[in-house]
C-alpha cells in the first residue's frame, strides 16, 4: 500500500493533468482546422514552438504556414490522401515560425466526417522532428553516395575486365580468329577469364585463354599477371608447354594461394594449312571441328597452374587444313545449365555445325549466345570463347 | 475490325465504365495522385456517358517498367499517353476532364489530335506555375526546388506500404470498403521527375490553339493555380466558360465533388459540342 504522501501526490498530479491541461501543454502540437485548412483551434505547445500568438493563427490557413515546396506537396498529395483515406501519417513538413525560421515537423492527421459522411474537421498532431529529419537527410545522402560509389565500382570492374581482353583481335595472316566474352551476373564484379592473341615470332602466333580462380580485385591482379607472363614467356621459349610452365612458376612464387587454368596455342603457316601446337594446364581441352564435320578434342588436360609444386604439362600437335575450326572456351560455357542438363561440349559442337559457314567472330558470339540461352540469359559464371578458323580454300 | 490495344490499357491501368454506347468521357489525374482522384466524380456521369479512367505511366497502378525518363521528361509524353488510350479504345468526340497539370496535358493531346475530342473540362488548370514578366503563376523557381527537397523528405509518404486500413463510406455504400494502401503510391524518383515536368512547364502558347468548347473550373483560394491563372486560361482559350467554384484548395474533385459534378454537368448540358 502506498503511504499517505504518495497517495496525495498521485491525486494532485491527476488533478493537474485534466483534459484541458493535457491538450494545451501536451508534448506535441495540436491543431484543428476546417477542411479548407482554416485553423480553428491550436494548443499552447504549438504556439510556443512556432512563436505565434493565438489570435494571429486562428483564422489563417494551415498551408500558409508551410514552406512553398511543402505547400505544393500538401495540396497535391497529402490533402488528397487525407480526403481519400481519412488520415495522414508521418508527413514531413517545414512549418515557418513567426520569426521566419523553418521548423521541421512530422504530422499525423485525421479527417472527421459528420453523420452524413461529409468532411467536417481536420485534426492534426505535430511533432518537433528537427533531429530526426536531419538524420533522415543524412541517410538519404548516404544512400545517394552508396549508389554513386556502386556505379563507380561497376565502371572500374568493366574497365579492368576489358583490359584482360584485347580490344580488337589482331589479324593473323591466313587465319580467321574471333573472341567473345560475357561476365557473370550483371558484370559488377571482375571475373577471372581472359584471352589474348599475339605474335611471338616472324610467322608464329600465340593464342592464350585462361581462367583464374576467384573473383574481384584479388583475381584481377592474378589475371593481369597471367596474361602478361604468357606474353613474356612466349618470346623466350618456343614450346607451348614451356610457356605454361613459366606461368605456373610465376604463380607459385608470387601468388602461392591461388591458381589458374589455361590453354596456350602456337600457330605457324604451312603450305597445306597451319601447324597447331597446344598445351593445356588444367583447362577444358580445345574442341576441333574438321572440315568434314568430325569433332575431336585436342591434347591432354595437364595439371592446374600454380597449385602443386610442379606442373605436369604435355604438348600436342596437329595440322589444321582449310575448313577446320578450333574453339577455346572456359568452363562457363560447358557448365551453363538451366538446372537440368549442361550445355557441354555437345552444345558447342551443335553451334559449330549450325554456323560453320560464318566468320570466327560470328561463331564465337553464337557460342556465347547459346550458352547464355541455356541458362535463361543469366550467366552464372564468366564465359570466354575464342574461335580459330582456317578459311576454306577460295576464301583465303 | 476494331482492334483494342490491350497493352496500352494495361500499361495505363485503364478502367472503363458507364454506358457502353454513351459519349466517351476521359478523366485524367494530375501530379501527386492517380485515378482515385475521380472516385467521387466519375460515378455521377456513368448513367449517360462512357467513363474512362486511367493512371499516367509512373502513377498508381500503371506499369512502372514502361516509364521512360526521356518520354516523360515533358508533358508531351503524358499527352501521348492520352492519345494512345483514346486510339486504343477508338474513342471519338471525347469529353476530356483533366485536373491540375492534366488539364494542360489534355490541351496538348486535343491540339495534336483534334478529331478525337469534343470538349475540354479544365479543373484547376495552370499553363505555367512560375511567375514571368506580366504573368503571375504563383511560384518562384526556388519554390519548385524546395518542392523537390520536400519530396525527398517525404520519401516514405510516396512509397512506403502503409499498414492497410479498411475504409467504408456510409453515404456511398456503392464504393464499398477498400484498402487505402493503394492510393496514390508511386516510385518517389518518378514522382520527382513528374514534378519537374509539371512545375517547370510553360504551355501558355498552346491555349490559343484550343478550338473546342472548354470549361475552366477555378477554385477559391487555390494556392497551386490562383484566380489570376484561371482568368488567364479563360482569356486565352477562345469561347471558354469560366466557373468559379466555392470549393477551396486545389482538389475540388475530392473536397467538393457535388459542386464539381454540378458545374461539369451544367456545362455539358448547355455546350453545343460537335456531335452531342
Amino acid at each position: 500500500m502506498p503511504d499517505d504522501d504518495a497517495t496525495a501526490a498521485f491525486y494532485s498530479a491527476l488533478a493537474d493533468d485534466d483534459p484541458a491541461e493535457l491538450y494545451d501543454n501536451a508534448p506535441c502540437g495540436y491543431l484543428s482546422a476546417l477542411i479548407d485548412g482554416t485553423i480553428i483551434k491550436v494548443n499552447a505547445t504549438f504556439l510556443a514552438w512556432t512563436g505565434y500568438d493565438r489570435e494571429k493563427l486562428v483564422g489563417r490557413r494551415f498551408h500558409d504556414l508551410l514552406a512553398a515546396g511543402d505547400r505544393i506537396f500538401y495540396d497535391t498529395h497529402a490533402a488528397p490522401m487525407l480526403f481519400m483515406q481519412g488520415m495522414l501519417r508521418e508527413i514531413a513538413v517545414n512549418v515557418i515560425g513567426a520569426s521566419g525560421l523553418r521548423l521541421p515537423m512530422l504530422m499525423n492527421a485525421l479527417l472527421k466526417r459528420d453523420d452524413d459522411g461529409q468532411p467536417l474537421v481536420i485534426r492534426a498532431v505535430l511533432f518537433d522532428a528537427s533531429e530526426r529529419l536531419a538524420y533522415e537527410r543524412e541517410l538519404m545522402a548516404a544512400r545517394r553516395r552508396a549508389e554513386e560509389s556502386e556505379a563507380r565500382a561497376r565502371v572500374l570492374a568493366e574497365t579492368l575486365q576489358r583490359s584482360f581482353l584485347p580490344p580488337d583481335i589482331v589479324t593473323v595472316p591466313g587465319l580467321d580468329v574471333g573472341g567473345a566474352y560475357r561476365p557473370a551476373g550483371d558484370g559488377s564484379e571482375v571475373g577471372g577469364d581472359f584471352y589474348d592473341v599475339f605474335r611471338t615470332g616472324h610467322q608464329t602466333w600465340g593464342i592464350v585463354l585462361g581462367d583464374v580462380c576467384g573473383k574481384g580485385a584479388a583475381a584481377a591482379v592474378v589475371t593481369a599477371l597471367a596474361r602478361y607472363t604468357v606474353r613474356a614467356e612466349a618470346l623466350y621459349v618456343s614450346s607451348p608447354a614451356a610457356v605454361l610452365v613459366g606461368l605456373h612458376e610465376a604463380l607459385v612464387s608470387g601468388y602461392p594461394d591461388t591458381f589458374c587454368t589455361a590453354l596456350f596455342l602456337l600457330l605457324n603457316p604451312l603450305p597445306e594449312g597451319h601447324r597447331l601446337r597446344a598445351a593445356t594446364g588444367g583447362h577444358p581441352l580445345p574442341l576441333c571441328r574438321r572440315a568434314d564435320g568430325t569433332i575431336e578434342t585436342l591434347g591432354r588436360p595437364g595439371s592446374f597452374l600454380g597449385m602443386e609444386e610442379t606442373a605436369d604439362i604435355s604438348e600436342f600437335s596437329t595440322i589444321l587444313t582449310p575448313g577446320d575450326i578450333v574453339v577455346l572456351y572456359t568452363d562457363g560455357v560447358t557448365e551453363a545449365s538451366n538446372g537440368g542438363s549442361f550445355f557441354g561440349e555437345s552444345g558447342i559442337a551443335e553451334v559449330l555445325a549450325a554456323c560453320a559457314g560464318l566468320t570466327a567472330q560470328a561463331m564465337a558470339d553464337a557460342v556465347v549466345a547459346a550458352a547464355l540461352a541455356c541458362q535463361d540469359g543469366q550467366a552464372r559464371d564468366d564465359i570466354a570463347v575464342v574461335v580459330v578458323k582456317v578459311p576454306p580454300s577460295g576464301e583465303r | 475490325m476494331i482492334r483494342v490495344d490491350t497493352d496500352v490499357l494495361t500499361r495505363n491501368n485503364v478502367t472503363v465504365g458507364g454506358r457502353p454506347d454513351g459519349q466517351p468521357m476521359v478523366f485524367a489525374h494530375g501530379f501527386g495522385c492517380d485515378q482515385n482522384m475521380w472516385r467521387f466524380v466519375a460515378p455521377a456521369f456513368q448513367d449517360r456517358y462512357r467513363t474512362v479512367l486511367f493512371d499516367f505511366v509512373g502513377a498508381g497502378g500503371s506499369d512502372l517498367s514502361a516509364y521512360d525518363p526521356q518520354r516523360y521528361g515533358s508533358l508531351d509524353g503524358y499527352a501521348t499517353d492520352v492519345i494512345d488510350i483514346v486510339r486504343a479504345l477508338n474513342l471519338h468526340n471525347v469529353v476530356f476532364v483533366g485536373h491540375s497539370v492534366a488539364a494542360m496535358i489534355g490541351v496538348l493531346a486535343a491540339t495534336r489530335e483534334p478529331d478525337r475530342f469534343g470538349a475540354l473540362v479544365l479543373v484547376a488548370p495552370s499553363p505555367r506555375y512560375i511567375d514571368d514578366s506580366g504573368y503571375v503563376g504563383g511560384f518562384s523557381e526556388p519554390d519548385i526546388e524546395d518542392l523537390l527537397v520536400s519530396m525527398e523528405s517525404n520519401y516514405l509518404g510516396w512509397s512506403s506500404s502503409m499498414a492497410p486500413v479498411i475504409i467504408g463510406n456510409a453515404d456511398r455504400p456503392e464504393l464499398g470498403a477498400e484498402l487505402t494502401a493503394s492510393f496514390c503510391r508511386t516510385d518517389p524518383e518518378i514522382q520527382k521527375r513528374f514534378a519537374r515536368a509539371t512545375f517547370l512547364s510553360d504551355n501558355r502558347a498552346d491555349l490559343a490553339r484550343v478550338k473546342l468548347p472548354s470549361l475552366v473550373l477555378q477554385c477559391s483560394d487555390d494556392l497551386i493555380a490562383p484566380d489570376s491563372v484561371g482568368e488567364y486560361v479563360h482569356a486565352q482559350v477562345a469561347g471558354s466558360t469560366l466557373v468559379k467554384l466555392r470549393a477551396t484548395g486545389h482538389c475540388p474533385n475530392l473536397s467538393a465533388p457535388a459542386e464539381t459534378v454540378a458545374a461539369i454537368a451544367a456545362f455539358l448540358n448547355t455546350s453545343p459540342g460537335p456531335g452531342v
